[in-house]
């Protein structure tokens, strides 16, 4: 019975999240599943933190794995956490299914220094090439059809860097993945998951 | 595991005597008392696997397992604790104690004052959360535990685990808080005040000295569990269960017992008013009431938490209305703004606040996860 999450099965994204955090910091990771990022970052780099999660399942997981967890629901905020009491808040691959977008990325630079989102980047050539014959698009970062998709705020790379500047925040770094590998060329096409740092201008 | 619901099987209650007097909360003292407690599993070599069981309102230190093979009902948290069980005893020396003042066997109103060769009655001192901690502590060094692998109790229980890992920091190293609460609300005392109003106007009340007349305010206390039971389950829950179902199937005009609810209701306060004592009701209803760790810290419950050391698990359950989700949310707040290391997890149940002592999925799941990973620290 092995209760440490193998670091080799960290998602891609989860991977280069992990990377963009400096040891010893402080991290809530909203909508964090089965606590692999934190279990993780706790190995790895000694990171103190918490996770919020909805569902059971994950948080019985990360309780399972040691991994702190608050069932608690994003939608309704972070109110149960300090103002500026963490270094960092990830949010991954939960962006794109949540009702109040501004609210969330708001609470976020709220209660961390630094932001950190992953979406699926609707701009991936593969969604747009679907869209132009005239389907809405079903791709590997966007496995729903149009009738049964939990997402309703999909964007592009550079719609959530228009975002930041309207909100007066600013990318710090980014990156674009494709089948779990960075893109280096025209990222806003070719990747398939992005990955946004952010922070206050 | 084949024995994943199996019991503790046959358990026998042990008895401690204390002669050290206990300072007490109110300012007065306990000169000697005694306190019953039962364990279950064995206690390792390193004395690292103890956990403690405190118990809620009416409950007692029968937590699990039977004292003969006749006995209907299996000690209060059976479904808890035992080998294969959440709270397993494979793993864990559990123990579970009878608090002071309850009467069940430790010292409490009931019991006979030395002083006097009568039952203490009016005599007996109210007690807090904190004097039970205190008591609990001595019976820890007496078993010769200096530090628990997890202290663990619902509602009531829940204050004591909160209060253990204030007092003793270095004591605890997991606190599970269930269903509990930071300190009442006006409603609640509310509740608990009525419930004692009913006791305390009881014509056979006799001023807390009843024993000395050979009766007791049953009629009080009936109602004061009757009361309580209501604010235990959820609306929906107690519609679930009994709805507007008619014992005879059609109106009586009368004022016997018509609707179920009313049977179940009459039932369980016959039954209780049978076995518990009416001081003791009242000494735990105050002992509630009183719970505020928060007020020496200028009611700052973040500071009261400053020093603990332990891990916790909070849990409530979402139709609990009398320890609601609302109340648990304050003591991970707290605990996350102390940067504690907490979990929490708020249960769907119908079953209102008396989820803590069923058996939800969810709920289960929860605190077998939590303990195994607390066992498994055991062996490192």
């Amino acid at each position: 019975m092995n209760m440490r999450l193998p670091e080799q099965n960290l998602r891609p994204d989860l991977e280069r999240v992990a990377n963009w955090i400096a040891p010893a910091s402080r991290v809530l990771d909203l909508g964090c599943g089965d606590g692999a990022l934190l279990s993780y970052l706790r190995a790895e780099k000694q990171v103190e933190g918490y996770g919020v999660e909805i569902d059971i399942d994950g948080v019985a997981s990360c309780i399972e794995h040691g991994v702190n967890v608050v069932q608690s629901d994003l939608e309704s905020g972070l109110s149960g956490f300090e103002s500026n009491s963490f270094d960092y808040v990830v949010l991954s691959l939960t962006l794109q299914s949540m009702r109040r977008i501004e609210f969330i990325v708001q609470e976020m630079l709220r209660v961390g220094r630094i932001g950190i989102v992953t979406f699926p980047n609707f701009g991936y050539w593969q969604n747009r090439w679907q869209i132009l014959r005239g389907r809405m698009p079903v791709s590997e970062t966007i496995p729903y059809e149009w009738y049964n998709t939990p997402n309703i705020h999909l964007c592009t790379l550079h719609d959530f860097d228009r975002f930041l500047t309207a909100h007066k925040m600013r990318t710090t770094a980014q990156m674009v993945l494709h089948q779990g590998r960075r893109v280096n060329v025209l990222p806003n096409l070719m990747g398939s998951l992005a990955l946004v740092r952010f922070e206050f201008e | 595991m084949s024995n994943h619901y199996s019991s503790v099987g046959l358990v026998t209650a042990q008895r401690a005597e204390f002669n050290v007097p206990l300072p007490l909360a109110n300012g007065s003292t306990l000169d000697q008392y005694e306190m019953v407690y039962e364990t279950y599993g064995e206690l390792n070599a390193a004395r690292s696997n103890a956990v403690l069981i405190c118990h809620a309102l009416s409950g007692n230190h029968h937590v699990a397992g039977r004292y003969n093979l006749d006995d209907k009902n299996p000690g209060w948290w059976d479904t808890m604790v035992g080998p294969g069980k959440p709270i397993d005893t494979n793993h864990f020396f559990v123990i579970g104690v009878n608090n002071l003042g309850g009467c069940h066997g430790s010292t409490g109103p009931s019991s006979l004052d030395p002083a006097t060769g009568q039952p203490y009655g009016s005599a007996f001192p109210v007690l807090t959360v904190e004097d039970w901690v205190h008591s609990q502590a001595r019976l820890a060094d007496r078993l010769g535990v200096d530090r628990f692998a997890a202290v663990i109790g619902g509602s009531l229980g829940g204050m004591q685990v909160l209060q253990w890992s204030i007092t003793f920091p270095d004591r605890v190293a997991n606190a599970l808080v269930i269903a509990s609460a930071p300190k009442l609300s006006a409603q609640n005392i509310a509740f608990n005040d009525v419930a004692r109003q009913a006791i305390l106007t009881d014509p056979d009340f006799h001023g807390g000295d009843f024993y000395r007349h050979q009766t007791a305010p049953r009629r009080g206390l009936r109602l004061a569990r009757m009361l309580g039971h209501i604010t235990y389950l959820s609306d929906d829950g107690m519609g679930e269960k009994f709805g507007r179902m008619l014992r005879s199937g059609s109106y009586q005009y009368g004022y016997d017992v018509e609707f179920e609810i009313e049977s179940y209701l009459r039932y369980q306060g016959d039954r209780f008013s049978g076995v518990f004592d009416a001081n003791t009701y009242l000494l735990m209803t105050k002992a509630l009431d009183y719970f505020d760790p928060a007020r020496h810290t200028g009611h700052n419950l973040t500071q009261a938490l400053a020093a603990v050391k332990a891990r916790f698990l909070v849990v409530s359950f979402t139709t609990d209305w009398r320890f609601s989700p609302e109340r648990s949310r304050e003591i991970v707040k707290a605990l996350l703004d102390a940067r504690k290391d907490v979990s929490y997890v708020e249960v769907e149940s119908v079953h209102g606040h008396d989820a803590f002592l069923m058996t939800d999925p969810a709920y289960v799941r929860v605190m077998r996860a939590y303990l195994r990973r607390v066992a498994e620290g055991l062996q490192i």
